[in-house]
């Protein structure tokens, strides 16, 4: 899948993820693409509760045996 | 309208500092408009030096320990500290952030902190003590933003 930026969070934990990935949306213009990947099994959740919350949309979640990856959609302003 | 969270900090020991800092940055990311009033020994979360910040497994038997160990050896001096080694270590093991990272996080999403005047007084600290860009306030500066928050906790 195609995105604008990539953010790292492996072997990071709540709610740090969480932090990265909102450090990463804010100097994005909207309608661009954020991937994040982490390793916190926690951050399933958390992202989808991130989203809904926040506007920004989930367009895909990866899982794979190590990692999980979120390509996250920025909400329009 | 953002959502807003008013959280009272009241404790000060190394497990205790992590909710505070934890759900108000957490809040902040979700766009929640965030206080934290520091009172009585929350106010040690303030501090420009978190070192001192320790964990004590005495009179706390919920805290998991390597091996079983009855409170007549966890008061012996130097336990204190070591408990304190050891869950240091293993905050970093995890990949858990430092309180210092979180109250960074904390600062940079324009999350208020407010320290208790009262207290600041009480226990003789100087506002030199403190890191730079917190406010003082009492219960009714408090009350200003909690009586209008869409979330309330005592921590």
């Amino acid at each position: 899948m195609e995105f604008d930026k990539e953010v790292d969070a492996s072997g990071l934990n709540c709610p740090l993820p969480i932090l990265r990935c909102k450090k990463g949306l804010s100097d994005m213009a909207s309608g661009q693409t954020l991937k994040v990947i982490s390793t916190d099994p926690g951050s399933v959740k958390d992202f989808n509760a991130f989203c809904v919350q926040t506007g920004h949309q989930l367009l895909q979640l990866d899982v794979d045996e190590n990692s999980f990856v979120f390509y996250i959609k920025k909400r329009p302003d | 309208m953002a959502k807003s969270l008013a959280l009272i900090a009241s404790k000060g020991t190394l497990d205790w500092a992590y909710p505070p800092f934890i759900l108000a940055s957490t809040a902040a990311a979700l766009d929640y408009e965030v206080q934290i009033f520091f009172t009585f020994y929350g106010l040690a979360l303030l501090k420009k030096d978190l070192s001192d910040l320790r964990v004590s497994p005495l009179g706390n038997p919920a805290m998991p320990m390597p091996v079983p160990m009855p409170n007549l050896l966890q008061m012996l001096p130097g336990m204190e500290n070591m408990a304190t080694m050891m869950m240091k270590q293993k905050i970093a093991d995890k990949g858990v952030a430092s309180i210092e990272d979180l109250r960074t996080a904390c600062l940079e999403s324009s999350v208020k902190l407010i320290a208790c005047q009262m207290t600041v007084d009480l226990f003789d600290f100087k506002p030199s003590d403190f890191i730079e860009g917190i406010e003082f306030g009492g219960a009714a500066t408090f009350f200003q933003f909690a009586g209008e928050s869409d979330v309330n906790l005592f921590i």
